[in-house]
């Protein structure tokens, strides 16, 4: 009886995987910005005052992905209406720098492929993800890359439970002083080569809780991020993107 | 006003301040009758700690009542008297430093400011006894999930005891709340909880709108209503994924998981985010609802709803998970009922409580929606609770796309909030009730925000279903609870 039924939901699920990728995107995502040439309307600085995370720059403007939460409000509010949020999931960089987006800039914002790094992991990627702080919203993201949509398995990566086995650290979350001493345990626990992941606005710049009371980021300032993944939270292809960019894969 | 967030909005000056006995007197009296309590929370002035507490009547109507304790001789608790207030009387010694005397259990809620200091050295209950062994899991976790600790006491492979210790998500949301513009919270406020971001951003805004005296329209009710079951259907979907994978049972798992992705791409669709970011705003919602958007609702509703049905048979029938879930982690009514729980855990140990069924306006009063309660207080209850529940919301969305084909509506501009005024709402999340309480100075200006997720209050019942059952048993048992780490941290 039971397996009449088991095969009536596998033929229910089809077929589930996304093909390509390297090319997917989601219809409706609030994604890369563009910023426009259009001149800014005399004395307007609208866009700053709203930003809940000090993301805008003006002269020329630009906006930092780092810490930008996509909440839309300057496009909402610029009276040149030169903000746009595409639906381009593709933004990560290896530097802070690379996250910046400029007025007038239309080129893609890619991770650089690192020879050193396709050759260590290209085959095999394992990935111990840690919380500091995060509010489970880049947590479910980054649990979805696992699931059969995205099955990010087929590239040879995967997630693991203990730092022991992993070669990259996902961090998540502003970083909490309550867990400094958690994410240094397992940052000591991880043998080399090992490196250093930031999710999320929050684990690239603070984000929203830049300066708030229960964050300390002494451990991110100590060991550097090889990879910046921005977004609040940041979709599953954002993430995957950035992983197989920096491995020259697929 | 049309809402479906129930809400209080009063000059501070209205609020009844009674002196401590009094207030003690009418508090406990209250409890007795047909109130419930909603929330309680101290503000530290000096040597004075000013209490407030909020009690809700069988009709959703909000009660607040005040004190004024000297925070160094504080007053005798009353936990042992009523327990559902061990967490509320925790919190306000550790917020405010106010002595609580003869309290059970004064450890800190999530050990913030100066208590973080004594965070590892804080010692755990500990069982006696020479078979008696401990097993200390966390505060990092073998998934990709969020960070606590746990300790269990047992005997053999019996739990006797687990103590869960938080604080390990800690950022300092409130505070945080206080440094901008208080209509411009919304991308804070979504990320209290971040998997309950649509529940928390209506509770912040049903409480600046009212502050502001700004009436909402139906139409934006509605369409919060709409983001708000979506959420719920969502993080149902993940909860059954999440437990399905956690029994073995996969093929629930995979089925339970492409279906939550169906949930969040059409929240996508309809906000730009998978979380619902975005969605509302105080004054209304950033929501597109074009007819041809709720066509589209409608399809993925109605494919929901097609494919829920076999595997929901599938999971349900399962000798496998009938025998895993049943008899397992019971959190029985009596003791429910005293822990305060609320929400999803509280409706499968049989408390009728869902805020939803008490509102008198807005989306919920359009078309009702009953609440699901189960009586056995076990994994399959809370899992049970579950799978009716995203029947009920699909059906709720597809009645209201049914109802009227299009719900889009401007924003209503949002003016600045009444100087002196305190303003409480509640908003049923998919956790449960989420409460806010904001208060403004002679300004207008924020002088108080305090946050309630409904994980606050459950996750002693988490503790305290497990004694008795496998330590096996934890991961279904946390997993049917389903409770926020950084929505109790803050």
């Amino acid at each position: 009886m039971n397996s009449f039924k088991s095969l009536r939901v596998r033929v229910a699920q089809g077929t589930q995987y996304i093909t390509d990728l390297r090319k997917a995107v989601p219809t409706g995502l609030r994604g890369r910005p563009t910023i426009s040439r259009e001149p800014c309307a005399a004395d307007c600085s609208a866009c700053q005052a709203v930003c809940p995370t000090a993301a805008i720059r003006q002269d020329p403007v630009a906006i930092d992905l780092g810490r930008c939460v996509f909440c839309n409000a300057c496009a909402e509010v610029c009276p040149s209406k030169k903000f746009d949020f595409t639906s381009e999931p593709r933004m990560s960089g290896r530097e802070p720098g690379d996250l910046v987006v400029t007025e007038g800039a239309e080129s893609a914002i890619r991770v650089r492929a690192c020879a050193t790094f396709a050759r260590l992991f290209g085959r095999s990627l394992k990935m111990r993800q840690v919380s500091a702080g995060g509010c489970n919203a880049c947590e479910l993201e980054l649990g979805a890359i696992a699931n059969v949509n995205f099955d990010i398995q087929r590239f040879g990566i995967e997630w693991v439970a203990s730092p022991r086995h992993a070669d990259a650290l996902v961090l998540t979350g502003p970083l909490t002083r309550a867990m400094q001493a958690a994410v240094r345990l397992a940052w000591d626990a991880m043998p080399e080569p090992r490196f250093l992941v930031a999710v999320g606005a929050c684990a690239i710049s603070g984000g929203l809780y830049d300066g708030a009371v229960g964050v300390d980021r002494g451990f991110l300032q100590e060991v550097g991020p090889t990879l910046y993944v921005p977004g609040c939270p940041p979709h599953p292809l954002t993430f995957i993107n950035a992983i197989l960019d920096l491995l020259g894969a697929g | 006003m049309t809402s479906s967030a129930l809400s209080y909005c009063a000059p501070l000056g209205e609020v009844p301040l009674l002196e401590p006995t009094a207030w003690r007197a009418e508090l406990l009296a209250r409890l007795e009758q047909d109130f419930r309590l909603i929330t309680l929370f101290g503000r530290r002035q000096q040597e004075t700690v000013q209490v407030t507490a909020v009690l809700e009547d069988s009709q959703g109507g909000f009660r607040l009542s005040r004190t004024v304790f000297l925070a160094d001789t504080g007053y005798h608790e009353l936990t042992s008297t009523r327990p559902e207030l061990h967490c509320f009387e925790r919190e306000l010694h550790e917020q405010t430093g106010l002595h609580i005397a003869g309290h059970p259990w004064l450890k800190p809620v999530r050990f913030e400011g100066k208590e973080q200091a004594v965070m590892n050295s804080y010692p755990f209950y500990q069982v006696e006894g020479k078979e008696v062994h401990e097993v200390a899991v966390g505060p990092i976790h073998a998934g990709v999930i969020e960070p606590g600790s746990f300790r269990f006491s047992c005997l053999g492979e019996q739990v006797h005891h687990l103590e869960i210790q938080l604080g390990y998500q800690h950022r300092g949301v409130e505070r945080q709340l206080l440094q901008r513009d208080p209509r411009l919270l919304t991308p804070l406020v979504e990320t209290i909880s971040g998997d309950t971001s649509v529940g928390h951003a209506w509770a912040y805004c049903a409480a600046v709108e009212s502050l502001a005296e700004c009436e909402t329209t139906l139409e934006a009710d509605v369409g919060r209503a709409l983001a708000l079951e979506l959420e719920r259907v969502a993080m149902h979907l993940a909860g059954l994924s999440g437990l399905a994978a956690d029994l073995g049972f996969l093929q629930g798992a995979t089925t339970y998981g492409r279906l939550r992705t169906t949930a969040i791409n059409t929240t996508m669709r309809l906000c730009g985010s998978r979380f619902g970011r975005g969605a509302l705003r105080p004054g209304g919602v950033n929501l597109q609802l074009s007819p041809d958007l709720l066509k589209l609702v409608d399809a993925n509703v109605a494919l929901l709803r097609r494919d829920l049905v076999s595997v929901n048979e599938l999971f349900l029938s399962a000798r496998t998970v009938q025998h895993r879930l049943r008899g397992v982690g019971v959190l029985p009514n009596g003791r429910a009922k005293e822990l305060g729980m609320v929400g999803l855990v509280g409706r499968a140990s049989g408390i009728a409580l869902d805020a939803r069924r008490l509102v008198h306006t807005g989306a919920y009063q359009l078309l009702p929606i009953q609440p699901v309660v189960l009586v056995d207080g076990d994994c399959w209850s809370r899992a049970k609770v579950r799978v009716e529940e995203l029947d009920a919301s699909l059906s709720w969305i597809s009645a209201v796309l049914a109802h009227h084909a299009n719900w889009q509506q401007p924003r209503r501009p949002l003016q600045s909030l009444a100087p002196n005024h305190i303003a409480v709402s509640l908003v049923e999340g998919w956790r449960g009730e989420i409460v806010h309480c904001l208060e403004t100075d002679g300004q207008g200006a924020l002088s108080h925000y305090k946050v309630q997720d409904p994980s606050f209050r459950n996750w002693i019942g988490l503790a305290l279903a497990l004694r008795g059952n496998e330590i096996s048993d934890f991961p279904i048992c946390n997993k049917s609870f389903d409770l926020s780490y950084c929505g109790h941290d803050l």
